[in-house]
Order: structure tokens, then C-alpha cells, then sequence
């Protein structure tokens, strides 16, 4: 036994089951991040005085350890999914309120000037011309914050095994298995470079009238 | 003398951006490189300080192949002045003149002292000295440029679009100033532009490139339109060459009539005597500056009213001007004669647009001979 | 509330002022760890970025050395080494560095790329070497963008480096790991306090850097 992809049973998973927890932990955050972020990016751009504070307060929810984050949030949602998922949602806040910010920012002001005299109302002119032209920006930040939520749930482990794949760290010490913290950590580096090339094979699809060369960044 | 040699650059995706072009370009003297976009120009011109390095050919740099000294050398023996200018934004006015002066090795204090000189010499102020690029003006900071570009006195200036940038009123004012410290200084200048005007006013010589890189046209300005080429470059040089050439001709020979002025204090029987001499009469002031036209018959003398005069145009100061000055006046002034003035702005003649045609006739006629001269025919 | 509480109590417990264990001794650990770590990455982030930006090659392998090293995950990578290595400083500094590589190496490149390429091109018309091209014309338009991806590398090494406690290390992450194995949240909160508050001390740092290095007129013109 103890192949490479044989888990010890106390994990309670498969591998692929332990992949799909994992991406679930990982993903729901960054989601909800987004939709969340949407709106604070608009009403920063739109009141510029809201920017600077913004920045400030996500800045200092962003230096503080994720793990000390899991242990205080255990006192209100326990050692659950939940307490996991709730920093790794303002992580990404951080990460793209101020991406979604400079993308809306950069649409040149000519390009809104030429939409409003054409008679675009505010609304309309959002979700047909600013956000579609942020769209690069957006991307890059859910990027940066897609991998580094895929990376940080593993910290989950350490309140009551809530890491998903970082669980067979644990494992591999208590059984003395490297190949498990091997697994883990490739496992885990796999599949946030898998989620950052499909981001940016969503940019592709979605923004067809960028210039193809440079498309990396 | 640059000798650039049936030189060819060729790009390694196949474009050929200079073609087989061969170029003598004179000593103490403006050369300008004028073409469409994608004629090469620019590469010619990145070619001499070896920004950009030839596929085929040679320059020679006063008989010296240009790859005989190190590439650094080159470039610090030849000013280089880029659209934009170009100026680093992290160093003062003052430190950005200094760059190769510095890099020549020269103490900070006489790099300094030396840059100062300069600010003076392309008219900056020298309170903007310990200025940054970002206080000053486009125009300024092309100065400025100039100005870096001839710190450490190279014999070369290299010129790239440098005034395509700024807003015609402050182009007009570069290029006045340009020539007059090419006036002082007499540098070999070599100048990229995509303007014909630019290129008839500040070439000594001007290179017509068509696009592929291809020389079309290589002669001093007024050759270039009296006789174009062939169509391209004709096409290049727009509708009003004719006259646009004009500006080549002097006005000394032109001949004016006295007759028709008169001071505002003329008696009737001065008026009356020089009502003879023109359908209009030009009233000048006490100290001989004019007024404007009048018809004879609305003058009475003691009482002539400077409201009602004509306006005068704008006058020509014979010799200095051209026949183009000179034409223009008489077109603007609504008697169709122009008024000549001298250093001071004083009338000292009128003519007509009938003279001034036949004397660019004549000045027609002359060139022509000297073409055909020159053709041995 | 509760969190102030615990905050509260933590820092008015005198016997978390002195001793090993006392906050000044579990600072300058943290701040130890962090600088380390810093320094390292820079040595490895900085030249390599400053040299592909230079020439603009290299951004297609760079983005992706940067995305892997982001992939990894810092806390899986401190398990791993430390059972590979066993105890001691280099297990901890492996993943920092990791860590801290990617934000360093991508945003100097980028920093440098973006240089206005005509002042570049000036210097060069003027007969610069390359390597004062670099240094004395891009590298002073580019700090701003540099300095901001070192303070990004830093943040993150200041609030990752608690991890370094789960090895039996010190630095500040011991009042929140051995407060997470003792059920005592008081710890927990005051240690996580201390790292934000380095974490703040962090920004103030490089804000003042960026005062002091960056010249008045990229400041200004940006």
C-alpha cells in the first residue's frame, strides 16, 4: 500500500474528493470576494475621497495571519468551512477592489465622453463600456487572487483538519510519510496554475478585441 | 562630411525600411530628411549615430567608416534630439543639459557651469535651472533638449521630429530659434521631419523619401520646387508650391513708387499733385509710418480722418523680405498694391501686384537660364 | 468586542512584556525571520527583474515562474521542508522566500518595461553605457513600482513568517500557534495585533523610503 495517491483513512476523502473540498474552500471565497468587490470598486471610483481609506482598511485585514484570522473566527463559526472561507473572501477583497479600481479607472476618458454623448445612461454605460474595458484588470486580480486562496486554504488544517488537501500534511507527519506533504503541496501548486491558465483563457474568450501578442500578463 | 553609402536596412521579417540610399551630407550646414511615413527617414538617421546598424553599405564619418571607433564615442561626439525631447524626469534642467558632458568625464561643477552657458544660448530662463522636466513647458523642455544635445559642443547634431510635438505658434518659435544658433554655432545638423514646410524652411539641402526607403529628390529647397523631381515628389510638396517658391526670391529688385504717399499733413496742393500718380494715395504718419489707403477725392487736406483710411496689409521691408512677403501684401491690402517699409517700419514705397508679378517673372526667367545653363544647353 | 477584549487583556498581562516569551524578544525574532527572508528574495527577485525588464525578454517565463511560486502553497511548503530538513531556520526562510520571490521579480520587470522609452532612447543617443542606462535612467523612474512590489513581499513575509512557530521556531506567530493549542484566544488576538501593527510599521517604512529615494520629479510627473 501507501502509493502516492493512497490516503491514509482518517482524511475521510478520496484524492479527488479531497481536490474537489479543496477547490470549493478555495473558489466560493474568491466568488463572493468579486461580487462583493464590484460594488466597493463603482462607489470608490465614483467618490474618489472613498479610495484612500478603502485601500487602508484592506491593507491591514491583508497583514494579518491567516491563521490567527481561522483561530478568532473559530469563536463564532467553529472549527467549520465557513471559518475558513471568510478570510480567504477579504484576501481576495483586497486583492480586487483596487485591480477592478484602476481597470474602470483606465477607460479613457474620451471613450465615456463619446458613450454618454451618444446617449448611454449611466447604468448602460457601466456594463456596456467600463466594465467590459476593465475586464483585462479585473482578470489579472482574480488571478493573483484565485492562486493565493488555492494556496492558503492548506493553513486550514491547523483548526481541526478545514484544509482540504493541506490535511495530508498533517498526515505526513503523524505517519511519517513525506510523499504525502509532496502530494499536497504539488497537488495544490498544480492546481493553481491550472486555475490561472483557465482565467486567462476566460480573458481570451471575453475579450476578443485586445491584440493577441503579450496575452501572458 | 557624413557619406552615407548605398546603404540598406533590412529588417530580419523582410522589410526593407532604406533602400540603396546614398547621401553626401555637407558640413556647417541643415540636411533634412522629409518623407511619408515608413520612407526610413528616422532609421537613416539612427543609422549615423549607430542606434540602428546598416543590413548593406557604409557611413563614413569625415572619410572614416562610422564602425571604426567605439559605438560610445560615436554618440557622445554627436548631439541627439528626439520627439518629445526626451528628457529625464528624475534630474534637473540643469543636470539633464550636464549628461554627456558627465559621462565625458568632465567635474560636476564644469558640466554644471556648462549647462548654464547653454540655457542661455536656446533662451531659457535660468530660474528653471533647478526646475524638473514636468514644470516646464513642451516647448521649454524641447529647449532643454536642443540644449543637452550641444552640451559637450558636438561637431554632429542629430534631429528626430524634434519639434512635431509642440503647437505650430511654439514650433514657428523653435525653428526661428534654430536657425539663428545654427547661425552661431555652424554645426553639421542632420533633421528628420514629416513636414515639407518645415524642411523648405530650415533645409539648406533637403532628402525627399518615398516610402520603402527610396531617395527621391535630393537638392536645396528651392530647386526642390521650382523643379521637382518627378510626380511623387511634386505631390509631396502640395498644391502651392508655386508659391511657396516664391519665399526664395528676393524683393530687392522690385520698384517702388514714391508717388502715392503722402503725410496726414499734406497741403491741397501736394494731394492734389500726387492724386496723379495712383488710383490710391497711402497716408503715412508725421514720422512716415503708414496709415492706410484712401482714394484721392475722400482726402482734405488739414482734415483727413484716420478712421476712414483703408487698411494698409502688411507691409514688406525690401530685401529682407521675399517676393512672397511682398505678394502677400499687396493680395491682403484691399488696393491690391503693397506697401514697403524700411528696418524702422517707415513707408518708403508702394507697388502694385502687376509689378510684383512681372518681377516674378523675371525672377522665373533668370532661374531658368541658370538651369538650363547648368544643363549645358 | 470580544476581539478588543481579548486585545485588551493581552497587552495589559505584564508578563507578556519580558522574559523569552515577552513581546520584545518575540519582535525582534519576527522582524529577525522577516528581514531575512526579504533580503534573500530581493537579492534573487531584484537582479533577475531588473535585467529582464532591461532587455524585455524573459516576460513570458517570468510570468509563469511567478505564478507557480504563487501556487505554492507557503504552509504545505514549511510541512514539507521541515520534514525533509528537520528542525531549524532554513525550512522557515524556503517558503518566505518563495513567497516573496514572485512579487519582487514581476513588478520590478514590469517597472522597468514601462519606462517612457524615449528618455531611453535619448540616453543611449548620447552614448550611455547599458548599465547606466539601467541604473542611472530607468531604475530612478521605475523605483516607485519597484519599492511598491518590495513592500508587497514584505507584507506578505511579515504576516506569513508566524508560520515559522509551527515549526518551534519563534518570531510573533508563537502567541498564535501555542494560544490556538491552549484555547487561549487572548494570545491569539495580541499576537495577531502585533503582526498588523508590524505589518503598518512596514508601510510606514517604505513610505518614508520612497520620500527619501525617489527624486522630485518622477514623484511629481507621475
Amino acid at each position: 500500500m501507501s502509493g502516492f495517491f493512497d490516503l491514509p483513512s482518517d482524511l475521510q476523502h478520496s484524492y479527488a474528493g479531497l481536490i474537489g473540498l479543496h477547490l470549493r474552500e478555495a473558489l466560493l471565497p474568491v466568488l463572493a470576494g468579486l461580487l462583493v468587490s464590484l460594488p466597493i470598486a463603482q462607489l470608490c471610483v465614483r467618490f474618489r475621497w472613498i479610495y484612500p481609506p478603502v485601500l487602508g482598511i484592506t491593507t491591514v485585514l491583508y497583514a494579518i495571519p491567516s491563521l490567527a484570522f481561522f483561530v478568532v473566527l473559530i469563536d463564532y463559526f467553529g472549527q467549520s468551512e465557513t471559518t475558513v472561507m471568510i478570510p480567504l473572501a477579504l484576501y481576495s477583497l483586497v486583492v480586487l477592489v483596487p485591480a477592478i479600481v484602476d481597470g474602470v479607472r483606465s477607460v479613457p476618458p474620451e471613450t465615456l465622453a463619446a458613450a454618454q454623448a451618444m446617449g448611454f445612461g449611466a447604468v448602460r454605460r457601466y456594463f456596456q463600456v467600463q466594465l467590459p474595458i476593465a475586464v483585462p484588470a479585473i482578470i489579472a486580480g482574480l488571478r493573483v487572487a484565485t492562486v493565493s486562496s488555492i494556496s492558503l486554504v492548506s493553513v486550514g488544517m491547523l483548526i481541526g483538519n478545514q484544509g482540504a488537501l493541506g490535511n495530508m500534511l498533517y498526515d505526513a507527519q503523524t505517519y511519517h510519510r513525506p510523499a504525502l506533504a509532496v502530494n499536497s503541496v504539488l497537488t495544490i501548486a498544480v492546481l493553481g496554475i491550472l486555475a490561472d491558465a483557465a482565467l486567462v483563457l476566460v480573458r481570451l474568450l471575453l475579450t476578443p478585441w485586445m491584440p493577441r501578442k503579450g496575452a501572458t500578463r | 562630411m557624413i557619406r552615407i553609402d548605398s546603404v540598406t536596412k533590412r529588417y530580419p521579417d523582410g522589410t526593407v525600411a532604406v533602400d540603396r540610399l546614398s547621401l553626401d551630407i555637407p558640413d556647417r550646414a541643415i540636411t533634412v530628411l522629409v518623407g511619408p511615413s515608413g520612407c526610413g527617414k528616422t532609421t537613416t538617421l539612427r543609422m549615423i549615430n549607430r542606434m540602428v546598424e546598416p543590413s548593406e553599405g557604409s557611413i563614413l564619418l569625415d572619410g572614416r567608416d562610422i564602425r571604426q571607433q567605439p559605438v560610445n564615442t560615436l554618440r557622445r561626439s554627436m548631439g541627439y534630439v528626439i520627439q518629445n525631447a526626451g528628457l529625464f524626469q528624475h534630474r534637473t534642467i540643469l543636470d539633464n543639459i550636464a549628461t554627456v558632458p558627465r559621462l565625458l568625464g568632465w567635474t560636476k561643477q564644469r558640466a554644471r557651469a556648462r549647462a548654464a552657458e547653454l540655457m542661455e544660448r536656446v533662451g531659457l530662463d535660468s530660474a528653471l535651472a533647478k526646475r524638473y522636466p514636468y514644470q516646464l513647458s513642451g516647448g521649454q523642455q524641447q529647449r532643454v533638449g536642443v540644449a543637452r544635445a550641444l552640451a559637450a559642443d558636438p561637431p554632429v547634431l542629430l534631429m528626430d521630429e524634434p519639434f512635431s510635438a509642440v503647437d505650430p505658434v511654439v514650433r514657428k518659435g523653435l525653428q526661428d530659434e534654430l536657425l539663428r544658433i545654427q547661425d552661431e554655432l555652424g554645426k553639421t545638423i542632420v533633421f528628420v521631419t514629416h513636414d515639407i514646410d518645415e524642411a523648405i524652411k530650415l533645409g539648406t539641402k533637403v532628402a525627399v523619401l518615398r516610402t520603402g526607403g527610396r531617395l527621391a529628390q535630393f537638392a536645396p529647397p528651392a530647386e526642390l520646387l521650382s523643379a521637382p523631381a518627378d510626380p511623387f515628389v511634386e505631390d509631396f510638396l502640395g498644391a502651392d508650391r508655386g508659391i511657396r517658391r516664391l519665399s526664395f526670391f528676393p524683393s530687392t529688385g522690385l520698384e517702388l513708387q514714391t508717388g502715392p504717399v503722402v503725410p496726414i499733413d499734406a497741403d491741397a496742393g501736394k494731394l492734389a499733385a500726387r492724386a496723379a500718380t495712383a488710383p490710391y494715395l497711402l497716408v503715412t504718419d508725421l514720422d512716415g509710418r503708414p496709415l492706410g489707403w484712401s482714394e484721392p477725392d475722400r482726402l482734405t487736406a488739414g482734415a483727413i480722418d484716420r478712421e476712414r483710411l483703408l487698411d494698409h496689409g502688411r507691409p514688406f521691408v525690401p530685401g529682407t523680405d521675399s517676393l512672397r512677403t511682398a505678394l502677400d501684401g499687396a493680395v491682403l491690402s484691399p488696393t491690391g498694391w503693397a506697401v514697403a517699409v524700411d528696418g524702422e517700419g517707415r513707408a518708403v514705397g508702394v507697388v502694385s501686384q502687376q509689378v510684383i508679378g512681372e518681377a516674378i517673372r523675371a525672377a522665373h526667367g533668370e532661374v531658368a537660364e541658370h538651369a538650363d545653363a547648368k544643363a549645358g544647353r | 468586542m470580544n476581539v478588543l477584549n481579548f486585545a485588551h487583556a493581552f497587552f495589559s498581562d505584564s508578563a507578556h512584556w519580558h522574559g523569552y516569551d515577552g513581546i520584545p524578544t518575540r519582535f525582534a525574532e519576527h522582524i529577525k525571520y522577516s528581514l531575512e527572508a526579504l533580503l534573500i528574495a530581493t537579492a534573487i527577485g531584484l537582479p533577475v527583474g531588473l535585467f529582464t525588464g532591461h532587455t524585455g525578454r524573459g516576460g513570458n517565463a517570468l510570468a509563469f515562474i511567478a505564478t507557480a511560486g504563487r501556487a505554492l502553497p507557503s504552509f504545505g511548503l514549511l510541512v514539507l521542508m521541515f520534514i525533509w530538513i528537520g528542525f531549524g531556520l532554513l525550512p522557515v526562510m524556503i517558503p518566505l522566500v518563495v513567497l516573496a520571490v514572485p512579487p519582487i521579480l514581476v513588478t520590478t520587470y514590469e517597472a522597468v518595461r514601462s519606462v517612457d522609452p524615449s528618455p531611453v532612447d535619448a540616453a543611449r543617443g548620447m552614448g550611455m553605457p547599458e548599465a547606466r542606462v539601467l541604473l542611472q535612467v530607468e531604475v530612478p523612474v521605475a523605483l516607485p513600482l519597484i519599492l511598491s512590489g518590495l513592500r508587497t513581499a514584505a507584507i506578505q513575509i511579515v504576516s506569513t513568517a508566524t508560520i515559522a512557530a509551527y515549526v518551534s521556531l519563534g518570531g510573533l506567530g508563537r502567541y498564535i500557534i501555542d494560544g490556538l493549542y491552549q484555547k487561549n484566544y487572548e494570545k491569539v488576538v495580541g499576537g495577531a495585533t502585533l503582526v498588523a501593527g508590524l505589518a503598518l510599521a512596514t508601510l510606514a517604512v517604505f513610505w518614508a523610503a520612497s520620500r527619501i529615494t525617489v527624486s522630485q520629479g518622477v514623484r511629481r510627473s507621475a
